[in-house]
């Protein structure tokens, strides 16, 4: 790729999404728009490019971006967030709901692995006492990520990162080499396309967010615009599930480490967003 | 250090998966049929074993019954690993007592996850 065309993907990712490129990736860059160029009908990712920087077609443009937003994704990534949210974090939260439903939000929620876990749990959660009620909504800057979320398929490949055996079959259905989850678990997540950085004034409150592996793929201004921003999105006793390898130090002192939580953060009553002065 | 059975009728396959085992941390046994398998049991419970489907002379499932009926036979963690990716076979796996079922191809993240599933 030629310098120039590494420094338009960089430009475009870091005004659309905050994306943090870098320019020594390129091996990551061609790996994730060759598809991009192939699908929109050019010859090579520089011809792709040669057209945004003509035309300045959005749907382009956001074909680029979206194509370098995709992450890793796997079911039950980490598993301990799981377990904690089951045995720690929805019992104090729907205590001090007084039985109203808990509402969980994944943000940046690519091919949906993590919001149908936690559909699984609560599903798991709900099998053991009826009175469990939680809310759950997925959102993606990419339009493509959600489509593959709200459809439910995955690969053979995907099924095997992170599921055990025993879900699979119990919400699964293999459909010729795909395997597609239960509607009763897709049914449980509601979605919407969302861009992290164009503000979260219109997102509502939501109880628990989780957002994990995508601030450490901003540039660091958006990684603390973010985490301010979510403060408004979250209750004084909310909780922010950052990634294994994040902390919201980008944000100061707007949230704190919860004890014995790894990854699991608390609201700052004291700090208020300069959104919210 | 933990031991685990690889019991495959495909020497390429026994090599792959013996070498992303040995990378977990495992000591590695081999066995290309169900009958061998046995044999290596009542000598020496594995702490697991990975188990293919269809070998000569035993298949895995047949294995899989015989061993936890076997005195001990009950303590190895079962991994199967084949082809055979149906929800009827994956369900007779586990009825016969299989802990986990990987589906062929894999590669070292499904083995890993697969096997901190189990608990190893």
């Amino acid at each position: 790729m030629r310098p120039d065309d590494i420094s338009l993907v960089i430009s475009l990712c870091r005004a659309r999404a905050g994306l943090k490129v870098s320019a020594e990736k390129t091996y990551l860059i061609e790996s994730r728009l060759a598809p991009v160029a192939r699908r929109e009908n050019f010859a090579s990712i520089p011809d792709l490019l040669a057209a945004i920087r003509t035309r300045r077609e959005e749907p382009l443009i956001w074909g680029v971006v979206e194509a370098m937003t995709q992450g890793e994704s796997a079911f039950f990534r980490d598993r301990a967030p799981f377990d904690a949210f089951r045995n720690e974090i929805y019992p104090a939260l729907s205590r001090a709901r007084g039985g109203e439903p808990v509402r969980v939000w994944s943000a940046a929620c690519a091919g949906g692995q993590e919001i149908y876990s936690l559909a699984m749990v609560v599903e798991m959660m709900r099998a053991e006492d009826p009175s469990v009620r939680v809310e759950l909504a997925a959102s993606d800057i990419s339009a493509r990520a959600l489509e593959k979320a709200q459809s439910g398929l995955y690969s053979q490949f995907e099924v095997q990162r992170g599921l055990p055996i025993r879900l699979l079959i119990k919400h699964f259905e293999k459909t010729d080499d795909m395997w597609r989850l239960s509607p009763k678990i897709r049914r449980m997540v509601r979605w919407r396309r969302l861009n992290l950085i164009a503000g979260l004034g219109a997102v509502g409150r939501w109880d628990v967010v989780f957002c994990r592996n995508v601030l450490s793929g901003l540039e660091a201004p958006y990684q603390k615009k973010v985490l301010e921003d979510l403060t408004l999105a979250l209750p004084e006793d909310g909780v922010l599930v950052l990634g294994a390898k994040e902390t919201a130090e980008a944000a100061g002192d707007a949230f704190s480490p919860m004890a014995g939580q790894p990854g699991f953060y608390r609201r700052n009553p004291a700090f208020r967003a300069a959104a919210a002065a | 250090m933990k031991t685990c059975l690889v019991v495959d009728d495909s020497r390429v396959i026994r090599k792959v998966a013996r070498r992303i085992l040995e990378d977990l941390g495992f000591e590695i046994a081999e066995a290309a049929d169900g009958m061998e398998a046995l044999a290596w049991c009542r000598a020496a419970m594995p702490d697991a074993i990975l188990l293919d489907w269809n070998m000569p002379v035993m298949g895995g499932l047949e294995f899989l019954r015989k061993l936890r009926a076997e005195p001990g036979g009950d303590a190895p963690v079962v991994i199967f690993c084949t082809v055979e990716n149906d929800a009827a076979h994956i369900e007779e796996a586990l009825e016969a007592g299989a802990d986990e079922y990987i589906m062929k191809p894999f590669d070292g993240d499904i083995i890993e996850s697969k096997f901190a599933e189990v608990g190893l």
